[in-house]
């Protein structure tokens, strides 16, 4: 079988997957660097199964987009990333499938930001729809920062910060939960612990076991899927009033969820590649 | 071992390099990327960009 990686820089994670592929002798390695690749919208490349691992959410969105066109399946899909790459997009798939997630709102101008902040209520966070790691996440705790940061974002940030995403601050005391989905099943979750409200482990944020429970394993494969499923890193926060999907990953990245979980989760990753493949 | 395009020092190669592979180089601390294999060619890794991430 040969296996279309699709990549631009090559991190741990990449490399965790890549050793587990060159480990199943029926597999022939592909290495699509989405720097150098020349799409023909007509021509179907010759490998059986794309794994997406770009860390470009435009590249892999179009590369995935023009793949599946021409009949190659994809790990994940096109679809799952245009939902799971907009954070729009993805709390709009989770509200349609009635999967609990902090209360928010979406605005197109400062001034109608401005009224969907004071909607919710302070503090709120905004987030830039595309966008990972935890950055230009801004926690607003009163009317004077939220004046500031829309007036900053519409000056100075490109377009897409004109699309204001907002939403509820959920207290996480101290820590959030990241859940592993591949196919069916919720195989690993950790929770993320830091001192600051921003827990992503790029920030910075610890990562220590969590266990599967069955209501974390539901909503887990529930938001996953609403996105359209597959494998994916899925976000929660534990409020008083339950479990709150955040946000949905779909180039999960879990170099530091291995040894904490006992799991091996490229192995995981792999095997669903393999049984998608078929 | 390859040598830092940034500062100069030794940089230490994994057993396994593979093309477009992110190194810090421990003597700077420069972000690098394995350009090619053979010979092992080192270059700057490319900035952060927005849409960057998981």
């Amino acid at each position: 079988m040969r296996v279309g990686f699709l990549h631009s820089l090559i991190r741990k994670d990449e490399k965790l997957l890549i050793a587990e592929l060159r480990k199943r002798g029926d597999i022939e390695l592909v290495f699509l660097d989405d720097r150098r690749l020349v799409f023909d919208l007509e021509a179907r490349p010759e490998v059986d199964v794309v794994l997406e691992r770009s860390i470009n959410h435009s590249r892999a969105m179009h590369a995935l987009r023009l793949y599946e066109g021409v009949g190659t399946r994809c790990v994940n899909a096109y679809e799952v990333a245009r939902r799971c790459g907009d954070k729009i997009l993805t709390a709009a798939s989770l509200r349609d499938n009635e999967v609990p997630q902090p209360e928010a709102r979406v605005a197109f101008t400062p001034e109608s930001a401005l009224v969907a902040i004071e909607e919710l209520g302070y503090p709120v966070v905004l987030k830039p729809a595309v966008g990972s790691w935890g950055r230009l996440l801004s926690k607003v705790n009163d009317r004077d920062a939220a004046e500031t940061i829309l007036e900053h974002k519409s000056i100075l940030g490109s377009y897409h910060h004109s699309i204001f995403f907002v939403q509820q601050y959920v207290e996480k005391r101290g820590r959030d939960i990241r859940a592993f989905v591949v196919g069916d099943e919720c195989i690993a979750a950790i929770y993320r612990t830091s001192e600051h409200w921003i827990t992503n482990t790029a920030r910075g944020g610890r990562a220590t076991n969590c266990p599967v429970t069955p209501a974390l394993a539901d909503i887990a494969l529930r938001a996953a899927e609403a996105v359209g499923g597959g494998v994916l890193a899925v976000d929660l926060f534990e409020s008083e009033g339950g479990l709150l999907v955040n946000e949905v990953n779909y180039t999960m990245e879990f170099r530091n969820s291995i040894d904490v979980t006992g799991v091996n989760i490229p192995e995981r990753v792999v095997s669903y590649l393999m049984q998608a493949a078929r | 071992m390859s040598e830092c395009p940034v500062c100069g020092a030794e940089v230490a190669i994994s057993d396994d390099p593979v093309e477009g592979e992110l190194l810090d180089c421990e003597e700077c601390g420069a972000e690098l990327e394995i350009l090619a294999l053979g010979p092992i060619t080192l270059g700057e890794a490319p900035e952060m960009e927005e849409d960057w991430g998981e």
